[in-house]
């Protein structure tokens, strides 16, 4: 397989040199600003508030490290008697502020086009903004934690990608916590602290794969809606947290049904080794209900007065393992929907397998590198090819930190990606965003990206 | 050269290597913390990592952040640290510098390392040991000893609050413990910068622990480098306690000496004379 990526790999310089000619098709790829609504995040507020280098929480930043997850596990609380508001200059205010100018060359096969209905290939590139993220988190009283995430798109539309209260150490315990609001799942491998920005390489399958014809809209790399009860030890190397979410995969408004999702994550991390940090597992489930029978008026399902909930189920372990610096982070997975959510009378399951590895050669140089898989293992409906939806994805990249100060941060950032979809449009959302003609086909699309990814 | 000669010089010259190693105190570059091995240059990457910016890259509390910070980070290349379990002046263990990395310094800018690992924390103190030649000119002091502690009752608390009045702790830590004693605003420390004493209302943490032996350790190892001397010469173990005990009932606990404290206050509180430039202490 990775010999085949790296045949398909070969018309790089051909993308490159295509990048080069003026932009015929004058598209973007559609999915683009979805892929930063998930930017990552790291918030320099808290190097300010603390005084800390951004490296003392991140392996190489946005990624935590096992100090900066304590710190969150914390309630963004460092414990040293300086945590609460109170303690900060009148001047200091906890925003911080990111984003990402970029050039970068999106490459598909196969793509329909009015032109070529039997697809061609599209090549679309240029420089481009990724939008802003306006991070705002901080403690607003001793173990009473807020976070505000404001993001502002490229295009000017607004978005509000988190917003919680979160009460810390519960009865002076760090087993209790909790968080109301908006917020990302517990995820061990964090998408919103990922260290890879392109197209093609900014979303995890395992996160945001659904089968040709789903109803269902659940992704885990999208911050949800609900409560989560948190806890985990002193030095957080024991970590559980348990969630009730509205069934609505984080739309604000009424939700659209009336049963609420769950999910569950437990892990445990060892001071094994000499690496820069504990070798940790971990393991993950949820299990969510979508509804599919809504009161209508006109024609139109009225909000929240969604019924006859079907089940969809995600469960999976991970884990972040050291050897020196090089980290490795496999994660497998196994989903499975009712066969109410589409496409058909059966329900459809698959498995995702990935290897995240990054070899932080200096807290201010991360060579990195990951590779993913999503076989389906049943269709929804007998008639779609047993492939159909599967994909490959591999992705390199390099970030390079000039500067590392507790006021800023600035990464060089490359990074190149590509997939390998049967039947389906990447993830990415690139080229024309339709469906290739049959549903045997293979779409293979390319990432390269060149950017200065900088927080204030 | 003469045959004899030859071999009086290689022996002169074994000799020298020999008395040379046997006067050269344990290389500074290891430290061990239970069954733990540090290495300097494993610490390293770890302390730019995680200290250099407060600390500074020379350990010379000269990090970007060090103008920031309030207090001021601690300058490694002075040899010298507040928290320790050896006599004043004499340097501490690696088991003080490690136990300090781990909990971190309350009210200051010092945050608990306890998400490292035993050994990540172990090489950084190695090569923070590394900064000040004092640890090639001399070993560590020998760790004082603690005496079990007695029992607290409403005599020791008593007695530690006359102690509390006549070693004048209040003229730093003032007379209800807050830190705003008549001296307080002119401390400084051994760097002439501005230092406050302790505040017992701040919580359950001390600068150097939260139990009471560390509370005991602290008055008869003094924080050098900061106005806070030793007692050791002037306190008995036995009066030691008795003070220990008085301050738990300053903070804002639950604590034995604190209910001891309060049940008798509630009928005696108005025999007390204050403490403080007129007071007696009893």
């Amino acid at each position: 397989m990775v010999r085949r990526f790296l045949k398909a790999a070969a018309p790089l310089a051909t993308l490159l040199c295509a990048a080069m000619a003026p932009n015929r098709a004058g598209i973007t790829a559609r999915s683009y600003t979805a892929a930063y609504a998930a930017l990552t995040t790291r918030i320099p507020a808290f190097a300010r508030k603390y005084g800390l280098r951004c490296s003392a929480c991140h392996t190489a930043w946005p990624e935590l490290s096992a100090f900066g997850q304590r710190f969150k596990d914390n309630g963004y609380q460092l414990g040293n008697d300086r945590d609460s508001p109170i303690w900060q200059s009148n001047a200091y205010w906890p925003i911080a502020m990111r984003t990402t100018p970029q050039w970068r060359l999106e490459n598909t096969t196969n793509q329909v086009t009015d032109a070529a209905p039997a697809g061609k290939t599209l090549t679309q590139a240029g420089f481009d903004l990724s939008g802003v993220d306006f991070l705002l988190l901080g403690t607003l009283y001793k173990d009473i934690t807020f976070g505000l995430v404001p993001t502002l798109d490229a295009d000017g539309t607004t978005g509000l990608e988190a917003a919680f209260v979160r009460f810390d150490n519960l009865g002076n315990s760090p087993w209790a916590n909790l968080k109301v609001g908006k917020f990302e799942l517990d995820n061990l491998l964090s998408e919103k602290r990922i260290t890879w920005l392109s197209a093609n390489g900014g979303f995890l399958y395992a996160y945001h794969f659904l089968p040709v014809g789903s109803a269902n809209n659940f992704g885990f790399g999208d911050n949800q809606i609900g409560a989560e009860f948190s806890g985990h030890s002193i030095n957080s190397y024991t970590r559980y947290s348990v969630s009730l979410l509205t069934a609505d995969d984080g739309t604000p408004g009424v939700p659209g049904g009336k049963s609420m999702d769950a999910m569950f994550t437990a892990s445990r991390a060892f001071a094994l080794g000499s690496g820069v940090g504990p070798q940790r597992v971990g393991v993950f489930g949820y299990l969510g209900h979508r509804p599919t029978v809504f009161d209508s008026s006109g024609g139109a399902p009225i909000p929240g007065t969604g019924s006859a909930n079907k089940s969809f189920v995600r469960f999976g372990a991970t884990a972040q393992l050291w050897v020196g610096n090089l980290e490795l982070i496999p994660l497998v997975s196994h989903a499975s929907d009712d066969a109410a959510l589409g496409p058909g009378a059966d329900k459809p399951a698959w498995n995702t397998a990935l290897l995240e590895a990054h070899y932080v050669a200096t807290p201010r140089l991360l060579v990195q590198g990951r590779y993913e898989i999503v076989r389906m293992s049943k269709q929804g409906d007998p008639v779609i090819p047993k492939t159909q939806g599967n994909a490959d994805a591999l992705t390199f990249g390099v970030r390079a930190y000039p500067f590392m100060f507790s006021r800023d941060g600035m990464a060089l950032h490359a990074e190149f990606a590509m997939t390998k979809t049967i039947g389906t449009v990447p993830l990415s959302g690139d080229g024309s965003g339709v469906d290739p003609v049959s549903p045997t086909t293979v779409v293979w699309s390319r990432s390269l990206l060149l950017a200065f990814d900088f927080a204030f | 050269m003469r045959p004899q000669t030859r071999w009086l010089s290689l022996v002169s010259a074994c000799g020298a290597v020999l008395l040379l190693g046997s006067v050269s105190p344990a290389p500074a570059q290891e430290t061990h913390v239970g069954s733990l091995t540090g290495r300097a240059g494993a610490g390293k990457p770890l302390y730019t990592r995680y200290c250099a910016g407060c600390h500074g890259d020379d350990g010379d509390a000269q990090g970007e952040n060090a103008q920031w910070i309030d207090p001021k980070p601690r300058d490694f290349t002075t040899g010298t640290f507040k928290c320790r379990s050896t006599p004043s002046g004499s340097l501490p263990t690696d088991q003080d510098l490690f136990n300090s990395v781990t909990r971190g310094f309350v009210t200051t800018n010092m945050p608990p390392w306890v998400a490292l690992t035993a050994q990540n924390r172990v090489d950084v103190v190695s090569y923070i040991k590394t900064f000040s030649s004092r640890w090639q000119r001399a070993r560590p002091g020998t760790p004082i000893t603690i005496p079990p502690e007695p029992a607290p009752t409403i005599q020791s608390i008593l007695h530690g609050r006359e102690l509390y009045q006549r070693m004048e702790c209040w003229k730093c830590h003032g007379p209800a413990g807050h830190g705003d004693g008549p001296s307080a605003k002119t401390l400084t420390d051994s760097k002439d910068d501005p230092i406050r004493p302790y505040n017992f209302q701040t919580g359950s943490r001390f600068m150097c622990g939260t139990t009471n032996q560390d509370l005991y350790r602290i008055f008869m190892t003094g924080l050098d480098g900061s106005p806070m001397p030793s007692f050791d010469d002037q306190l008995k173990p036995a009066d030691a306690w008795d003070l220990v005990h008085f301050l738990r009932t300053l903070q804002p606990l639950k604590t034995p000496e604190a209910t001891i404290w309060r049940a008798w206050f509630t009928t005696h509180g108005r025999e007390l004379k204050p403490i403080g430039q007129e007071g007696g202490g009893q």
